[in-house]
Formats: structure tokens, sequence, C-alpha cells
């Protein structure tokens, strides 16, 4: 739907355009994590807290692990899920949790309210509530972001993909996940570029379809630029 | 030769380094004053002697201060620390007098320098007496989730007229009326203790202290200190003995503000008698880093087993080492080690024991833990990513908001 709303949004020409009508300028964007204070014992704690927690911290919660183990994750991004199985000991749960698909929520309140439906579907059908034993309790953290633009530019696809090569995996983390779930922009900001000021959008839309929280960084940034080399759009340039 | 920024750029990219100079330029007119209470021999004096240079290289504004103790003085900040860290002590109100004695000397000595002052640990938290329009931030490295609670308590009449704190982890920290930053501790990868040596420079130092270089190595590197558990570590390499012909190495230093050294190790050196091939050694300041280096290297496994722990960096130097690490799930070890994947996390003697034994008889099993750990650290604690928070935190000193555009 969204991606009809993009496309709808211009008249294009057509898909000659070699040059962007505006260059794409890269930003980074790192982060401070604050401790809220905050802690759950139980489920019960836990969907009670993610309730009225502000949004940096269920960002933090369900994109921390893609942070911290971007050259080789052993676990999902969910830091909730990771909680649920590995100290609350339920499996069932974690596993629910873990595979809610982040790429379909536009909004952290929407991702909010995915993952309390889905922890209270599962209060409402088990008998007992378990809880961690003292020191193992979820402690929630709010990462302050700082966003900076950094000196690359790109006025055409080539440019861009010198440019991906080269910017750190914080900026990759900015423009396709913070941008898009974190300051709400829906699309990912490669997209709306490629789309609005390169006039590709099928090449846009297969970028957003990548299912990115299934690479790790370094994974996406190489699928990115292989997808892009080996696109029509890259041999009309 | 101090390592400088392009060094640090080989290890962790130019784009990094750049991306850490962007910021540190948004930090230009404002004066970053570090105060500890030593310049040499433990983790937070290893740290500045680290970063001070480097943002001077950037261009960001530091200096670095130390505060003056006596050993009356220090005794007392370390059974403080003890008590902090849950540890049981008898803490009179002389102690008291004694750290607000030293205090009021310091308080007269210092010269506060920064717009933003950085305090590391309790021993010099009483500075914030001296606060003017500064910024002033508290460093705890401790773990203080259960402390003794009159030391916690004395200590908040200063803690709480901070504009913000730091722990190492969310599980350290207590309830404060001032923002609580989260910010791991690091190492640096070109410090004498963790630039790559060649095996004759290895080869030297063992033969240095007479170990064996043709038997397996379990090795801890940690102060003499009841909360590092030397004795558990010798209990723990009996066990092991009894199976695998290998040595244990005991390695620590003497900081200045450290007094339990000499009785712990005596402690050490009496358990120790009778089992053969264990070497307890206290490597002198000027070799330090570089015969830790060297022994971390040489060592088959790295074993710490911290009853309580801050972070725990010398486990982060044996991951950055690409070490099999077997280590108490305790302090801000977990926030290093996962469980069978980037080492071994143990709750007691028998169980470090066992994975002792499973790392020296599974090689190819301890080489894949110790590559995953090594990935680990270099993603998340090196210098670099510590500079980068140091810096956030002051520019976060200046605007509250969740989202600051630089």
């Amino acid at each position: 739907m969204l991606w009809s709303c993009l496309k709808e949004k211009r008249n294009f020409p057509g898909n000659n355009m070699r040059k962007a009508k505006v260059p794409f300028s890269f930003y980074s964007h790192v982060e401070l994590r604050e401790s809220t204070g905050l802690k759950a014992r139980n489920l019960r704690e836990l969907v009670n807290i993610i309730k009225d927690a502000p949004g940096s911290v269920i960002y933090y919660h369900t994109h921390v692990f893609l942070q911290q183990h971007q050259f080789a994750s052993p676990e999902p991004p969910n830091a909730f899920a990771y909680w649920v199985t590995h100290t609350i000991g339920d499996e069932v749960l974690g596993e629910k949790l873990g595979s809610i698909d982040i790429s379909q929520y536009y909004t952290i309140r929407a991702l909010r309210e995915k993952i309390i439906e889905v922890i209270e579907g599962h209060l409402f059908d088990i008998q007992e509530i378990r809880s961690a034993v003292p020191g193992k309790e979820f402690d929630f953290t709010k990462s302050r972001s700082f966003v900076f633009t950094i000196p690359y530019r790109a006025n055409d696809l080539a440019e861009f993909v010198e440019a991906l090569k080269k910017i750190t995996l914080y900026s990759l983390h900015f423009h396709i996940f913070a941008a898009r779930l974190k300051f709400e922009k829906a699309v990912n900001d490669f997209s709306n570029w490629i789309t609005l000021d390169l006039n590709f959008p099928e090449l846009a839309e297969k970028i957003d379809k990548l299912d990115p929280y299934t690479y790790t960084l370094v994974g996406l940034r190489d699928k990115i630029i292989e997808m892009i080399k080996n696109s029509p759009e890259w041999n009309m340039d | 030769m101090k390592p400088t920024l392009k060094n640090y750029s080989d290890i962790v990219s130019s784009s990094i380094i750049d991306e850490l100079k962007l910021v540190g330029g948004k930090l230009k007119g404002k004066k970053i004053q570090y105060i500890n209470s030593t310049r040499a021999g433990g983790g937070v004096a290893e740290m500045l002697n680290c970063i001070v240079p480097l943002f001077k290289e950037m261009g960001v504004d530091v200096c670095w201060d130390v505060i003056e103790g006596d050993k009356k003085f220090f005794n007392v900040t370390k059974k403080f620390h003890n008590a902090l860290h849950g540890r049981e002590e008898h803490i009179t109100d002389e102690d008291f007098e004694t750290y607000m004695q030293t205090s009021e000397r310091n308080i007269k000595k210092i010269n506060i320098r920064g717009d933003i002052v950085y305090i590391h640990d309790p021993q010099p938290a009483f500075l914030i007496e001296k606060r003017n329009r500064e910024k002033w931030i508290w460093r705890c490295h401790i773990d203080v989730s259960v402390p003794n609670e009159r030391v916690w308590g004395f200590l908040l009449q200063f803690i709480e007229r901070y504009d913000a704190s730091v722990f190492s982890s969310p599980k350290f920290t207590r309830p404060l009326n001032i923002p609580q930053f989260l910010v791991c501790p690091a190492i640096d990868p070109l410090s004498d203790k963790n630039r790559p040596l060649s095996q004759r420079e290895i080869n030297s130092v063992l033969e240095k202290y007479g170990i064996d270089k043709t038997k397996p190595i379990v090795c801890q590197v940690s102060r003499y200190d009841y909360l590092k558990d030397p004795i558990g570590v010798i209990e723990a390499f009996k066990l092991v003995k009894k199976y695998i012909d290998c040595q244990l190495v005991l390695a620590g230093n003497r900081a200045a503000d450290d007094p339990e050294t000499d009785k712990v190790y005596a402690e050490v050196m009496e358990r120790a008698k009778g089992v053969p091939d264990v070497h307890a050694l206290i490597i002198s300041p000027e070799h330090n880093d570089t015969d830790i280096n060297a022994l971390q290297r040489a060592s088959t496994v790295i074993i710490q087993k911290s009853i309580k722990e801050g972070f725990a960096l010398t486990v982060t130097e044996a991951l950055w080492k690409e070490k099999p690490v077997v280590a108490s799930a305790v302090g801000g070890i977990p926030l290093q080690i996962k469980h069978r994947y980037s080492g071994l996390l143990c709750h007691s003697i028998e169980g470090a024991a066992m994975q002792i034994r499973q790392l020296l008889h599974s090689p190819a099993y301890a080489k894949r833990l110790a590559n995953n750990g090594k990935t680990h650290i270099k993603r998340n604690f090196l210098l670099t990513r510590l500079m980068r928070e140091h810096m956030l935190m002051a520019l976060a000193l200046y605007n509250e908001d969740d989202v600051i555009y630089l």
C-alpha cells in the first residue's frame, strides 16, 4: 500500500534519468544507552511496562542484537524474545516474539501493540506465571539517538554504491532501520530516494522488500550493492 | 611511540574514525576533565592513559587529574569498594572520618578546569563539593546492585548532586534521582597489553617466569583480591590436574590504591603449597603490560573465576587475543560471553574445572568459541566505541531530547 502511495505521488516521465534530482546525503546515527530503572520479573510485569515505556525503549530492545551481533548474529534481534526464552524458559512465547516480522510495522506504536497482543494472548493460555530469579530481571533501557551528516553524497547509482561501500554500519542502520521505524518514515531512505529522485521505483521496491532483519548488517550492505549492480537500472546508467 | 588514530583506523575502519572526529568536532569549546585516584594500575588508569592522548589528537580538549591519598585513605576506600560490591566489611565511624579528612585536603588541592568534570568511582566522589557552573558525571565501575547500605547511603549525599551517573550494566545500578547512562568499558587493542607480540617476545616472558612452554597453560590475570577468588582458581586447577598435565599461572600486579594484595597473595601461596605447576606471579609495574600480554597469548585457556566483578576487562583482553575463556557469570562478564557461543560461563569451582577440561580436550571447539569472542569484542568493546560514548555523554548533558541532531 505504501508503495502504491509513493508511486502515485509523482508522475514520472520515464526511467531514463541518470542523475538524481536531489543527491542522496548520507547520515549516521549513534546511540547512548540510558537505564530507565524499570525491571520486569515476569511476563505480566513485562507486558505492563511495555505498554507505558517510551518508544525509544521499544526500539532499543527490538534492535539491540542486530547492532551488537551485526557480524554473526546467533540470536533474533529482539531482546524480549531472548529473555522470555532464556530466562523465563518459555520457548513457545519466545519463538512467537522472535518471529514478529518487524518489517511489517511502520510505527513503534504499531509494533508495541503487536508485542503486547502476542504476550497477552499467551498469558491468557498459560496457567502458571514464572518469575525470573533475582538478578535476572528484564532491565528496560532506552537509547538516545545522535544524528549527524557524514561527507558522502550520491548523484547516481554508481556514486551511491561507492558511498555504500564506505559508510559505517551505523549509517546503514540509520537509513534502513531507524529512518523507517524510529523516525517513522515508513519506507527506508534508500528506497525513498531511488523512487523519488532517481525514478527507479521497481529497484526501490526490491530494496524495501529485502527482509532486512534476517541479514547481518554486513550481509545487508553486500546484498543491496549486489542488487543494485545486477539491476536493469544499473545498466541504464 | 603512542599509537595514533590512523593506527586505530586500520583495526576498526577509517569510516569509524571519521565519524568519531565528526562527533568530537561538536564538542568544540568544551573541556572534559577526568579525575580518578591513581595514574597506574587498574582498569581506569589504563583506560585514561589510552584515551586522553587520542582525544587530544582529535582536537577534543581533555585533561586528567588524580587525587592524593595516603595508605589509610586507600585502606578505607578499598573497604568501601568491597562493601559496595556487597561483601561483608566492618565499616567504622573513623573510616568515614578518614575519607572526609583526605577529601577536604583534595578539595583544596584539585583545580577544577573542565566544563565537563568526569569523576571515576567513590574515591574522588566528594569533589562535587567544588561544583560551580560545570556539568558533573560520576562514573561507577562497581556493581552496586546489592551494596552495604551504610556506605551507599554515605556516598549518595555526593552522587545525587551530579548531573548524571554512568554504570557498565543496568544490573549494576541503584535507583537514583539523576540519569544513569550505560557505558561498557573497553580495551585498547594497540596498548602494550593488547598489541600483537612475536613468538620470540612471548617465549622470553615465559622463560623469565620459568613457565614451561610445552605444557598447556591455564591462566587467570587479576589483582590478588578476594573478589577475584584466586583460591577458588587453585581449587579448580587441582581438579583439572587430576586428568591433564597442565600449568596454572596466576598473574597480578599491585595498584597504588589496593592495599590488600600482600595479604591475599600470602594466602594464595599457602594454598598452592604442594600443588605442582602453580606459578603465582606478581608482575612489576614497569613490565606489567607486556608481560601480561605475553602470558595471555601463551595461555591455552583463560579463566576469570571472580565472585564479584565490575566489567572484567581481563576477559575482554583474553577474548580479543582469541583465547577460549571460562568465566564466572557475574558482573559484566555475561555481556561479553554468551555461554557456549563466545566462551563458557561457570558458577562454581567444580563447574569451572569441568569447563577447563572440556576446552583443553576439545581444541576445535575452543577455537570456535575464541573466534566468536574476538569478533564480539571487535564490534563492541574496543576503545573507539568508548571514546564515542564519552563524547555523546558530554553532549547529552546539554540536551535532554531522545533524538539529538548534531
